[in-house]
């Protein structure tokens, strides 16, 4: 077996239809080789079927899927060479955990000396060594979660499919298991791994590149700093952390103008009269006018949320969130207060 | 326990004493009774001997037992082969739903039909060359395949629904072939409603009358038909004593089977 098959994944054009239903609609995409992609998006977004396609699982109605510059589309999942572990982890319960990460090495007839190893090679690789002679049903959901990629690991597969690995633990675990992983991916830089969550946190701290998607379509792909400073989609900004989404429309002299505020944004600025929509992150937003621009509105509501104040203000008939660090003294519900945020800060989005 | 007062529990005891005993309990305690029994015309048998038992044990009884237990076991393994292929067929072939319909309309046949009518069935079909099974033990052991495949398939079937298709695509993504997929994933998972599925296939078996008595050669005569000689001939208390012998044999296999389920208790 090759050590080192550095293979990415493309997918052109695909579109997968169960019953008429359309549930990936014409995806395109390419996991360059040894990088992360997250598929980001709610639930019925599609990023699972997409998963599925690559494993194998569903079969495309349009288009096709490549893992390295091999046409998958129409190979059995037993063919297509790929690792993949599953929200429910699916370890084979009759199994000890030994047997469980040897059996991709069975199936594929590894010679017996060489399984040992590479069993024991992979538990270590995922810290579960010592857990080799357990049944999976003595072990916790974060030990049944490293052994399951342990099991997909042992293939060496050139390709990881990871289908929401997290969901099912709780989140302290789950932190604990995103470094693991991260450490995991560095360990084995030539793997293209495709990791699938609705978590926008797990996505952005692990991937290199993040694909957001939304009814059965891709709606945009960049790197997390990318998505969540310059988000170009309001869907992108809605979904990949807190924003505030304003109306605003363009004004002469590159600004845009939201009520009587005259703003300069990041983003090349529509033409005179032209709508468009403004994206500010909560946390970007100061009180005071100390940044270029300036809105002025009165306080609704003020949270306090441990290291944070969330403060909403009206301005101009709208509600505009600023999470401010917390501080001793937070504006008061009623008091007029100005808010202000930095040109860089400001991007403009598409519907 | 959904009933939570002690009143209510006490209540619910007794209304199933009262409705399992004499439906269920008691006739099979009168069975055990009359086997020992040298005369019965009170409301108690009086006297008491092991006769019948040794009667029950040796000679043409004994021979019954055999013929019974063989093809009590030939058909419950050939039902359970022939039941869960049938049921992974079907739920392979998912995707056109009427396969499932016609293999599940097919397999509840011999069930819905009277035994009676399927014995007579099977007994005019194979009767003539090219298969002529008529008078060979064959043409029983066939006909109980035909009535008990139809509970392994559904058994089988049953389980296989419940089965997590993440285990199977699980096995499929590390690159194993679909045989190797069923044989050291699904078939070892469905282990526990396999062997359920030939203890009951085996106790139907055992018990199955009414179509045997339509087929059975004067040198294949089941256990059953022992018993319903020797009673339709008068010989209640020798009819009793096989009775108890088939119950003890059939629960002693049924008991064995069980026992198969360790390795496979992981839930």
């Amino acid at each position: 077996m090759s050590e080192a098959r550095r293979s990415g994944i493309r997918f052109e054009e695909v579109t997968v239809a169960y019953d008429g239903t359309v549930v990936l609609d014409g995806f395109d995409l390419t996991v360059e080789p040894g990088e992360v992609m997250a598929l980001l998006g709610p639930s019925g977004s599609g990023k699972t079927t997409a998963l599925r396609a690559v494993a194998g699982f569903v079969r495309p109605a349009a288009g096709r899927v490549l893992i390295g510059d091999r046409d998958v589309t129409g190979l059995p999942p037993h063919a297509r060479d790929v690792g993949m572990v599953v929200q429910s982890y699916a370890l084979f319960p009759h199994m000890r955990v030994a047997d469980n990460v040897a059996f991709g090495l069975k199936a594929r007839r590894t010679p017996r000396g060489e399984i040992a190893a590479r069993v024991a090679e992979a538990l270590e690789m995922v810290g579960m060594a010592d857990y080799a002679r357990r049944h999976p049903r003595e072990l916790s959901g974060g030990q049944q979660q490293r052994v399951a990629i342990a099991r997909a690991l042992a293939v060496r597969p050139g390709v990881l499919l990871l289908d929401e690995p997290l969901s099912a633990l709780d989140a302290r675990l789950r932190s604990g298991m995103l470094a693991e992983l991260d450490r995991l991916h560095r360990e084995l830089p030539d793997v293209s791994v495709l990791y699938v969550t609705h978590d926008q946190v797990e996505a952005l701290t692990l991937a290199d590149r993040v694909a957001v998607m939304d009814r059965a379509r891709l709606r945009e792909v960049g790197t997390p700093e990318q998505l969540y400073r310059a988000p170009r989609r309001t869907f992108t900004a809605d979904f990949v952390g807190a924003a505030n989404l304003l109306p605003v429309v363009g004004a002469p002299g590159g600004t845009v103008r939201f009520g009587d505020a005259r703003l300069k944004v990041a983003s090349p600025a529509p033409s005179a009269g032209a709508e468009a929509t403004l994206c500010v992150r909560p946390h970007r937003i100061t009180l005071g006018e100390e940044a270029a621009n300036v809105l002025r509105g009165t306080v609704t509501a003020v949270q306090w949320r441990g290291a944070t104040h969330r403060v909403a203000v009206e301005v101009a008939g709208r509600e505009v969130v600023a999470e401010l660090p917390e501080t001793a003294e937070p504006p008061a519900v009623g008091a007029e207060v100005p808010l202000s945020f930095a040109v860089r800060d400001g991007v403009l989005v598409d519907d | 326990m959904l009933v939570h007062s002690r009143k209510g529990r006490w209540a619910a005891w007794i209304c199933f004493a009262v409705l399992f005993v004499p439906l269920f309990a008691v006739p099979l305690l009168v069975i055990v009774a009359a086997s020992f029994a040298t005369n019965w015309s009170g409301v108690l048998p009086s006297g008491s001997t092991v006769e019948h038992y040794a009667a029950a044990t040796r000679g043409e009884s004994l021979a019954a037992l055999g013929v019974s237990l063989q093809t009590a076991l030939l058909a419950s393994v050939l039902a359970l082969v022939i039941g869960t292929w049938a049921a992974l067929s079907a739920a392979s072939a998912a995707r056109h739903g009427w396969v499932r319909r016609v293999l599940d309309a097919l397999f509840v046949l011999p069930v819905a039909v009277p035994s009676v009518v399927v014995g007579l069935a099977v007994l005019v079909a194979y009767s003539r060359p090219p298969v002529a099974f008529n008078g060979t033990r064959w043409i029983v052991m066939l006909a109980h395949t035909v009535l008990v495949t139809a509970f392994a398939y559904q058994s089988v079937s049953a389980a296989l629904a419940r089965l997590d298709p993440a285990y199977e695509q699980a096995a499929a993504s590390l690159g194993a072939r679909p045989w190797y997929v069923l044989l050291r994933v699904k078939l070892p998972l469905l282990l526990p409603s396999l062997t359920a599925a030939t203890g009951l296939c085996f106790a139907l078996s055992m018990g199955e009358l009414s179509a045997t008595m339509m087929l059975y050669p004067p040198d294949w005569m089941p256990l059953p038909v022992q018993i319903f000689a020797a009673t339709d001939r008068g010989s209640l208390f020798t009819g009793s004593a096989l009775a108890v012998v088939l119950m003890a044999a059939t629960s002693l296999v049924l008991f064995a089977v069980s026992r198969v389920r360790t390795r496979a208790s992981y839930r």
